[in-house]
């Protein structure tokens, strides 16, 4: 027989430090709940984490470079195959390429998946298929582990976190394959726009094409990282409304280090200057950094976890409830609609 | 700074180690996990066994430095009972939401066969409530209040001897259900000599009993010594307190007696220190894993299986696991519902039966009254005809009787009324 008897309202505070008449403050009111804090640390430094990037962009935007750039090491598939000869595909391929790296005793298992192939051909129609597919492949294979009766204790993450698109900087406005290429992955992954290359751009052009983009992805009802549906309280909104009203970045990569006023940084040279990759007057590259690493990597992975792959599969368990239903002669019109 | 690593379980990845060539800034990481778990909240539920009497509310009050709420409960509880409360603490920036659960009337009972039952019971349920959820179309896992045990204190009475068979039986019954932590509860009463041989009789009989207590994790370097040291001291033999005695120049927690005063907190005098250490400030989150990874799944795996779930069938599972998990349910309340049906049917027949029985009963009297009646009527019938009868025989009677006094006067008027007199005198 159980009986419960929440009692939510009741805030008790044991916590008072030095509060106690007389005598030298000690810790007798200190339970040490906040020990839980460094217990998590420890099980997060032990097992590592998990980071599934993936670049889309035609080729020639500065795709690898630029992750090579974020990650400061030759991540990128380009680096590691030493292939300089590479030929444009006759269709999208994805390849992904994983890396151990570690930093002050934090582990990182990163996986950076290239989409060679998309945007180049002559006709690029549903050139997103094999971009959607694999996303939504990765969501399979999470959920068919999770719905194993025997399961690993930690089912291997490899659904895609984050979908850098790259735009090219034409300065003027979104063509229409980015528009269909965002509007529909928008839906099932996070995507964070880049003006590619945007040493091409002065400071004004920069700022026109940044509204013009903002523009067309309202209009177009795209939402992109951070979405606005997603914020979680006020405090959330805010930081995140800066966000919003600086994207996309104008990112410039470079692994190339040059002297520049007795640093080594790193930037690109031209016969006009060199251009300072991790300066923010010269591009937002910090600002992409900062966001996708420094603060919103974990938000990043929640929202996947949380609200991608669980809208996929809520769609997937509700599938099979269709096909229940349509042999037990439920009419067409009641089943839902899966674009792809 | 470059670091160059170099990790021995990259050729079975066939992943590849790369030297960063500066601060790239994913170390801040662990602080990203950590500040959305402090956005979150963390929830922690501690189940206590034992029988009444032996501090459990005490305990909980000093360990958590506040008071409870509860009414010491009475001896006379017909079952075992669970009771549970839920409060909101917070210490700095930590906002932890604690479920106590009590076993109430543990042990009370003449027969405690079963006692072992409600607290199994309850355990399964909580693991059932997460499972249902888990297995939801819609789900809200990261907001779900988990009410899985993740700590069970298992209070032993303070004998001296040894465990009593209900604590073995139930310790058995618990070991795969839940993280089982033994103390020894009030071991005030117990001398330091005839504690330790105590803690080796328990843990000797544990042991041979097969039970499996939570082991304080080792894996870990930065917590492997403390935490082997501590395995070492189960059962913590802990004294709880909410009462301050001024020791010195401090207040602290203790139990006053004539003869001495017990500190909780000094270590020399008991475990309290340590089963605080352990169970709160150490290994806290390890006990909410394990409780997830070990205890969790394996209910979650036997009740799939029971249902008659496989593995071997990847391309109709995750539509079959939420489907016939359902049809189950549905052919389960299908049979309550006929059997329900059964009883009803049953309980209209009887019903009629016994109509048919009174209705026949009444007619029997209804019969009767009219028999009666009629016996009554002839009787009635019988005396009045004996009445006019005997009326009649009256008036004859009494025509004879004025006839016979007419003679007389006439008689009397004729003459020789003294010889009347003498032949009635005679005649008396």
């Amino acid at each position: 027989v159980l009986d419960l008897a929440a009692v939510p309202d009741t805030v008790v505070s044991p916590a008072v430090y030095g509060e106690k008449t007389g005598g030298p403050v000690l810790d007798f009111s200190y339970v040490g709940i906040d020990a839980i804090l460094e217990q998590m640390r420890r099980k997060a430094m032990k097992q590592g984490f998990e980071l599934n990037i993936m670049v889309v962009g035609q080729s020639g935007l500065g795709k690898s470079t630029l992750m090579n750039t974020l990650f400061k090491s030759k991540v990128s598939r380009k680096s590691v195959l030493a292939t300089a000869q590479e030929k444009i595909p006759k269709t999208v391929e994805i390849k992904s390429i994983s890396h151990d790296i570690e930093e002050k005793g934090v582990r990182m298992k990163l996986t950076v998946i290239d989409t060679p192939g998309f945007g180049d051909q002559i006709n690029n129609e549903n050139c997103w298929q094999p971009i959607m597919k694999f996303i939504n492949d990765q969501y399979e294979a999470y959920l068919q582990e999770e719905i194993n009766i025997n399961r690993k204790k930690r089912i291997p993450d490899s659904r895609v976190h984050c979908c850098i698109y790259f735009i090219p900087p034409t300065g003027h406005c979104l063509r229409p394959l980015d528009v269909e290429f965002m509007r529909r992955l928008s839906k099932v992954v996070n995507i964070v726009p880049v003006i590619a290359k945007a040493d091409t751009l002065t400071l004004e052009e920069r700022d026109f094409f940044k509204q013009k983009i903002r523009e067309e992805l309202r209009a177009n009802g795209i939402d992109v990282y951070p979405q606005k549906e997603f914020d979680e309280d006020a405090e959330d909104r805010m930081i995140n409304e800066k966000i919003r009203e600086m994207i996309p970045f104008a990112v410039v990569g470079s692994d190339q280090e040059y002297q520049v006023n007795g640093r080594r940084l790193l930037g690109r040279k031209t016969k006009w200057g060199t251009i300072e990759v991790e300066n923010i007057a010269h591009c937002e590259f910090a600002y992409l950094r900062d966001l996708l690493i420094r603060t919103h990597m974990q938000n990043i992975k929640d929202i996947t976890s949380s609200i991608h792959y669980e809208m996929y599969r809520v769609r997937r368990l509700n599938e099979n409830n269709t096909t229940v239903a349509h042999a037990n002669g439920v009419p067409e019109h009641h089943l839902t609609a899966h674009e792809m | 700074c470059a670091t160059v690593v170099s990790f021995k379980s990259n050729c079975k990845r066939n992943v590849r180690g790369v030297p960063l060539a500066g601060h790239v800034g994913f170390d801040s990481m662990p602080d990203q996990l950590v500040n959305k778990s402090v956005n979150r909240g963390f929830c922690f539920n501690i189940l206590c066994v034992g029988e009444t009497g032996l501090g459990k509310s005490t305990l909980m009050d000093t360990l958590f430095n506040t008071k409870f709420e509860g009414e010491p409960t009475q001896h006379n509880q017909p079952g075992v009972t669970l009771k549970s409360y839920t409060y909101e603490l917070q210490e700095s920036n930590v906002r932890l939401k604690l479920t106590v659960v009590n076993t109430v009337g543990f042990g009370d009972q003449i027969n405690k066969e079963d006692s072992y039952k409600s607290i199994v019971e309850f355990i399964d349920a909580q693991f059932e409530a997460y499972l249902q959820e888990e297995l939801k179309i819609k789900r809200t896992l990261h907001s779900y209040h988990d009410t899985r045990i993740h700590a069970c204190l298992y209070f032993i009475a303070p004998t001296g001897h040894s465990l009593k068979s209900l604590d073995l039986v139930t310790m058995k019954k618990l070991d795969s259900k839940v993280n089982i932590i033994p103390i020894i509860a009030k071991s005030d009463a117990i001398s330091k000599s005839e504690l330790a041989k105590f803690k080796i009789k328990i843990t000797s009989e544990l042991v041979s009993n097969g039970v499996q207590i939570y082991q304080f994790p080792t894996d870990d370097e930065s917590v492997a010594e403390i935490n082997s040291t501590m395995n070492s001291h189960l059962p913590f033999a802990v004294v709880g307190s909410t009462e301050e005695v001024k020791i010195g120049n401090k207040m602290v927690k203790a139990r006053q007696y004539p003869w001495g005063t017990v500190q909780v907190e000094n270590e020399n005098h008991c475990d309290f220190v340590k089963l605080r250490e352990m169970l709160i400030r150490v290994n806290m989150e390890d006990l909410r894993e394990q409780t997830h990874t070990r205890h969790y799944e394996l209910y979650r795996r036997c009740k799939l299986e029971e249902m008659g779930f496989k593995d071997t069938d990847p391309d109709s599972k995750p539509f079959s696991l939420q489907e016939t998990y359902e049809a189950k349910r549905n052919e389960f309340m299908g049979e309550l519902q006929k059997k329900e049906e059964e009883m009803r049917q049953m309980f209209v027949q009887r019903v009629k039966e016994k109509e048919a029985e009174l209705k026949e009963a009444e007619k029997e009297l209804h019969e009767k009254f009219d028999r009666l009646k009629k016996l009554h009527q002839d009787e009635k019938k019988k005396l009045e005809e004996k009445k006019k009868s005997l009326d009649d025989e009256v008036n004859i009677f009494k025509q004879k009787k004025t006839a016979a006094e007419l003679l007389l006067n006439q008689a009397q008027q004729a003459g020789g009324s003294t010889t009347l007199k003498r032949d009635k005198e005679r005649k008396k």
